[in-house]
């Protein structure tokens, strides 16, 4: 039911130490989001940068580009702008302008969103979760919120195993006749399923309550530790070095030059 | 330590839920260092909530109970804890760690035990359940029966000198069942309670068993004794094993 898009291999970016990886990554997404909306000759290079670090991490970059389209139902939100942006009017379509300003925007949201997500994507489908949950950790991120996603991760799949089981159940119980109608009404139908939701949300809270019995039992009072992680090494720095050094290459141009 | 190191003492245990259910009522048990108790008796019977008392994640206000030497209360607590392994009858509830290292360093981090020892620890204690490899698997992936080793795991990294488990044998298949008895079996320096409903665990590996029916203590004794009266068995809605 849930699965995870890590999967185990051997590449340029599996290798790479996870806190540079989310460097790079954050680093990756902010060059994109900063590169000048008509700049457009840094999309096809940033697309290029991104394309080869998924081939050095033997990743198939067109199966990058295909994921990347996840962001594009989002990006219908700014589907209005080439209509309402002031600017040279390009053409008319049934009584609506495009604007060419508004067009240009509109292409680079279109381009920076589906870039963005492939580094993002990148990350997800080289690090195994929990590498993430303690380079964030050793990346300062509050440690509250690290355990709140450390419990999420550990009980998404409990709870997807408890809510399969319950779909199950009523599954064998949904029995029928012949010449019968079954199946009830759409309200009696609505309302199982949310007598359902509601004993999942109950599950979900009483296993909360032996959870903490169980923390406290271990010694939990009130603070989350947890052990060093490794030292941050020279070399996994350099490695991470040379994609860095590509986008504030690509990014120096696309604000100096094409941006005009 | 003294020679109540792995003691159990309670007096007067009586323990009402925040809903009106009278869990416990006048429970007195003493149970002496090194011994093997289990404690058998229907669902509902209070098993699990005397279990919660004996490291302090209930609290009875008119009770005495000391562990190991020490009174149950504020400034003891946290000694206490690392006295009592606690593990809970659904391993789920009990490893909430992604990964299965975190688990088992959990209780000696806790203890503010320095780094090395913390991992010296980890590293004994997955030794003790047979799993050594185990340390980077991730934990909603395991059997069961793995499961409930890593369970046991998480609270022998603490090195706690009472063991108290809350149906160990529960959801497991015979085989894992069988190595889950070879395996408590070994553990002779500590004082264990075992809650079961398998009388067969129960007479292989434990002395003496105690019967709490509707949270009373309602029989004491040898095992070998107690799980041969029919009339007892048969009162209180177990079995004995053929």
């Amino acid at each position: 039911m849930i699965r995870e898009r890590y999967q185990a291999g051997d590449g340029y970016l599996y290798r790479l130490d996870a806190r540079v990886k989310v460097v790079l990554t954050l680093l990756l997404i902010v060059g994109v989001m900063l590169t000048p909306e008509r700049a457009w000759p840094a999309y096809p290079l940033l697309w290029a940068l991104l394309g080869s670090l998924a081939v050095i991490s033997r990743l198939s970059a067109w199966r990058l580009t295909r994921l990347g389209g996840l962001a594009l139902p989002f990006t219908l939100a700014a589907a209005a702008l080439p209509f309402t942006m002031p600017g040279h009017p390009l053409i008319a379509l049934a009584g609506l302008t495009v604007s060419d300003t508004g067009l240009a925007r509109f292409l680079s949201i279109l381009l920076k969103s589906w870039l963005a997500v492939q580094a993002a994507l990148l990350l997800a489908l080289t690090t195994p979760f929990t590498d993430l949950l303690w380079a964030l950790a050793s990346l300062h991120l509050p440690e509250t919120l690290i355990a709140i996603i450390g419990f999420m991760y550990r009980y998404l799949y409990t709870l997807s195993d408890e809510a399969q089981r319950l779909l199950r159940a009523r599954a064998s119980r949904s029995a029928r006749l012949p010449d019968q109608r079954a199946g009830g009404g759409l309200i009696w139908r609505a309302r199982s399923a949310g007598g359902m939701v509601g004993s999942l949300f109950l599950r979900s809270y009483e296993r909360s309550e032996r959870v903490y019995a169980a923390m406290l039992s271990r010694g939990y009072a009130g603070r989350i530790r947890s052990l060093d992680p490794l030292p941050l090494t020279g070399k996994a720095l350099l490695d991470g070095a040379l994609p860095i050094c590509v986008l504030i290459l690509i990014e120096s141009a696309a604000l100096l030059w094409w941006a005009k | 330590m003294n020679g109540s190191a792995n003691t159990i003492e309670v007096e007067q245990l009586s323990y009402r839920y925040p809903d009106g259910t009278q869990a416990l009522e006048n429970v007195s048990l003493r149970i002496a260092a090194g011994e093997r108790v289990a404690l058998v008796g229907p669902n509902g019977g209070g098993k699990s909530t005397l279990m919660l008392h004996l490291n302090g994640v209930l609290r009875s206000a008119s009770a005495r109970i000391v562990i190991a030497g020490m009174p149950l209360n504020d400034q003891n607590l946290g000694k206490i804890r690392a006295a009592v392994g606690l593990v809970f009858q659904n391993p789920d509830d009990q490893l909430f760690s992604p990964l299965v290292y975190g688990d088992v360093a959990f209780g000696p981090l806790h203890m503010g035990l320095p780094e090395s020892e913390v991992r010296a620890r980890v590293e004994r204690a997955l030794t003790a359940v047979g799993l050594t490899s185990f340390a980077e698997r991730v934990s909603h992936h395991l059997s069961v029966g793995e499961k409930k080793r890593v369970a046991l795991a998480t609270v022998l990294s603490m090195e706690p000198s009472i063991l108290v488990l809350d149906e160990p044998s529960a959801g497991l298949d015979p085989r894992g069942r069988r190595e889950l008895i070879d395996l408590l079996r070994t553990f002779d320096q500590h004082t264990l309670l075992i809650s079961t409903h398998d009388m067969r665990l129960a007479n292989d590996l434990c002395a003496r068993l105690i019967v709490l029916d509707q949270g009373r203590v309602v029989a004491d004794g040898r095992t070998s004794d107690l799980i041969h009266d029919a009339a007892l068995m048969e009162a209180h809605g177990l079995e004995s094993p053929p």
